[in-house]
């Protein structure tokens, strides 16, 4: 580590990080901790109080069917968005990444749609996709004769959310990969070019191999994106329906807490949500650029 | 590499060469179409957004869809900012997003200046106590978060609304890193001048932060406008509403009012995008050095 000179001063140093420490400490890690006590209490049949039950809210959340099923749910649609996503991006990118005219407009036009917030995306697509009054449902019905009614037919709705959040989502994905591409040094695309090899042949054995850090990374971010950040989306298209076709883990957890009002079960569900946020935050500062040396 | 065999077969260079062009040409000319369509299905829904907040609901419901935008467009956005209460609803979310992004600015450089520009007893703790919070979004502490904020008092406010969004352990960590590539030097300087640690954050620090800090203010205004979860568990009358819950209200399955929903949508979508647009370069910066 390199020198530094330092500023000698008992109290000030303290009172710099007070604003953060305060406000980590009571909206993070008291909460946090709440959610573990509530985890292992369950309400009384009237609400009224909290009594200890050991594990057996989780026991119960392990063994609900209905957990299972929220589970495989949001395997699919974490894999479908990440995967999807971090694709479509990946090809975009490539093609921004190009020595041709123009390319700054172009990156402009691919980036802009991080500003729009996934419940605005999610309305978007609601009508886009509706039913009845839906642009692409009619002409999709018009082209195939299915009917595409994602609010009888649940792998529609999965199919619809998982859409919605890739396009949410791919305004960062190409920020990221276009980022990626422009550290590779040009020089060795320029002599793999001059070996004689195609453009494709560049991309798997150039592009690729460098390019795996960032994919890395983006695997990570995009996994905690898919389950944390679209509530928004489900919530403004499916709700989690139709039959819990669409509920992630997080909305079930937000149905169960907020509407359901079952502290016991939700606290549980907010543990498991804490570790997976726990090992995909681990992941990312092990692919990420910084390390988080002290 | 393969310059001797080039060199011996010279003449016969040129058609392949002309070749060679005409088919970087051709990738060339691709790649534009590729590009464009690919713009234009990302920007299709935005677009449609924008038609239809220009029509009636005649022309909504008419099929075919009409893709050309009407002649509603004032009297769409004069009913969405009004009788929708999207104007207060619109402010909510400039003063949270705006508040949210200062506050974590501040907080966050406040911070870092403790962690690089300091040594004390507790230092390491402070930062891995600023580490973990990465790990513990809102989404996983839902109702205990609820209750924290309900037994201050701060349900449906200003406050509550944003302070305990303030945490940011990613700007924290921008910083910390920034500042650790400012020469020891100038502390070294101020310190021979006699200026106190506030003097040289305020008169040297600052001034050099300036890309960091619009870098971080664009990504983190973004982040302030789109929250949805937190507002929607903490507000509950309309005018602390914020613009995202105010649109995911006008969503009304019996009586579509598609026109002015979409309305709404427009306008609650163009200032986080337009800030993108205006500081792009910045975006970009904060974007990547936040999250990596």
């Amino acid at each position: 580590m390199v020198h530094r000179p330092v500023f000698r001063n008992r109290l000030l140093p303290y009172l710099l990080v007070l604003p953060q420490v305060a406000i980590s400490v009571i909206f993070f890690f008291w909460p946090a901790a709440a959610s573990l006590r509530y985890a292992v209490m369950r309400a009384s049949p009237f609400g009224d109080r909290l009594f200890y039950v050991g594990l057996a809210n989780f026991e119960r959340l392990f063994t609900s069917a209905q957990y299972h099923r929220s589970l495989v749910t949001t395997l699919v649609f974490s894999l479908g968005v990440t995967v999807l996503g971090m694709l479509i991006a990946l090809g975009l990118a490539v093609l921004a990444n190009q020595k041709i005219r123009g390319l700054p407009a172009y990156r402009t036009a691919l980036l802009w749609p991080y500003g729009i917030a996934p419940v605005v995306a999610g309305i978007i697509w609601l009508f886009l996709a509706h039913p009845a009054y839906g642009v692409l449902t009619y002409y999709l019905r018009a082209a195939t004769g299915l009917s595409f009614n994602w609010l009888v037919d649940g792998r529609i709705a999965l199919g619809l959310v998982i859409v919605a959040s890739v396009w949410a989502r791919l305004g960062y994905n190409i920020a990221f990969f276009l980022a990626g591409l422009q550290q590779i040094p040009q020089t060795l695309l320029e002599a793999a070019t001059v070996d004689g090899a195609s453009a494709l042949q560049r991309f798997w054995h150039v592009t690729r191999p460098l390019l795996s850090p960032i994919t890395l990374f983006l695997l990570v971010t995009n996994t905690t994106f898919s389950l944390f950040e679209t509530f928004g989306v489900i919530d403004a298209i499916t709700r989690g329906g139709p039959g819990g076709a669409t509920e992630t883990l997080v909305y079930k957890a937000y149905k169960d807490g907020f509407i359901a009002l079952d502290v016991g079960s939700s606290g549980a569900q907010s543990v498991v949500l804490m570790v997976l946020a726990i090992i995909l935050t681990a992941l990312q500062f092990r692919f990420g650029e910084r390390r988080v040396t002290y | 590499m393969s310059v001797f065999p080039r060199a011996a077969t010279r003449p016969m260079i040129q058609p392949r060469a002309a070749r060679a062009r005409l088919k970087q040409r051709l990738g060339r000319l691709a790649a534009h179409l590729l590009l464009l369509v690919s713009i234009g299905i990302i920007a299709f829904p935005v677009y449609y957004v924008f038609v239809l907040s220009t029509q009636s609901m005649e022309e909504v419901v008419v099929r075919p869809t009409i893709l050309r935008p009407s002649t509603h467009l004032v009297a769409n956005y004069i009913t969405a900012w009004s009788q929708a209460g999207m104007g207060r609803k619109l402010l909510n979310s400039l003063v949270v997003a705006i508040t949210v992004a200062v506050g974590k600015i501040v907080i966050s450089l406040l911070s870092a200046f403790a962690i690089v520009y300091f040594r004390f007893a507790l230092r390491k703790v402070v930062f891995w106590l600023i580490f973990i919070t990465l790990m513990l979004p809102v989404e996983v502490r839902i109702v205990a978060t609820y209750q924290v904020v309900s037994d201050l008092g701060w349900l449906n406010s200003y406050v509550g609304l944003t302070v305990p969004l303030m945490a940011s352990a990613t700007a924290t960590f921008l910083f910390r890193q920034f500042l650790q590539t400012v020469p020891g030097e100038l502390a070294e300087a101020a310190q021979l001048d006699g200026a106190g640690p506030m003097r040289f954050l305020w008169s040297i620090l600052l001034p050099l932060s300036w890309t960091n800090i619009a870098a971080l203010f664009v990504v983190l205004f973004v982040y302030g406008w789109n929250q949805y979860l937190w507002p929607l568990m903490i507000t509950h009358t309309e005018e602390m509403q914020v613009a995202v819950i105010g649109i995911k209200q006008l969503v009304n399955p019996e009586l579509p009012q598609w026109n002015i929903t979409m309305a709404a949508a427009m306008m609650t979508l163009l200032p986080p995008v337009l800030v993108i647009l205006v500081m792009q370069r910045w975006f970009v910066k904060g974007l990547i050095e936040s999250e990596k």
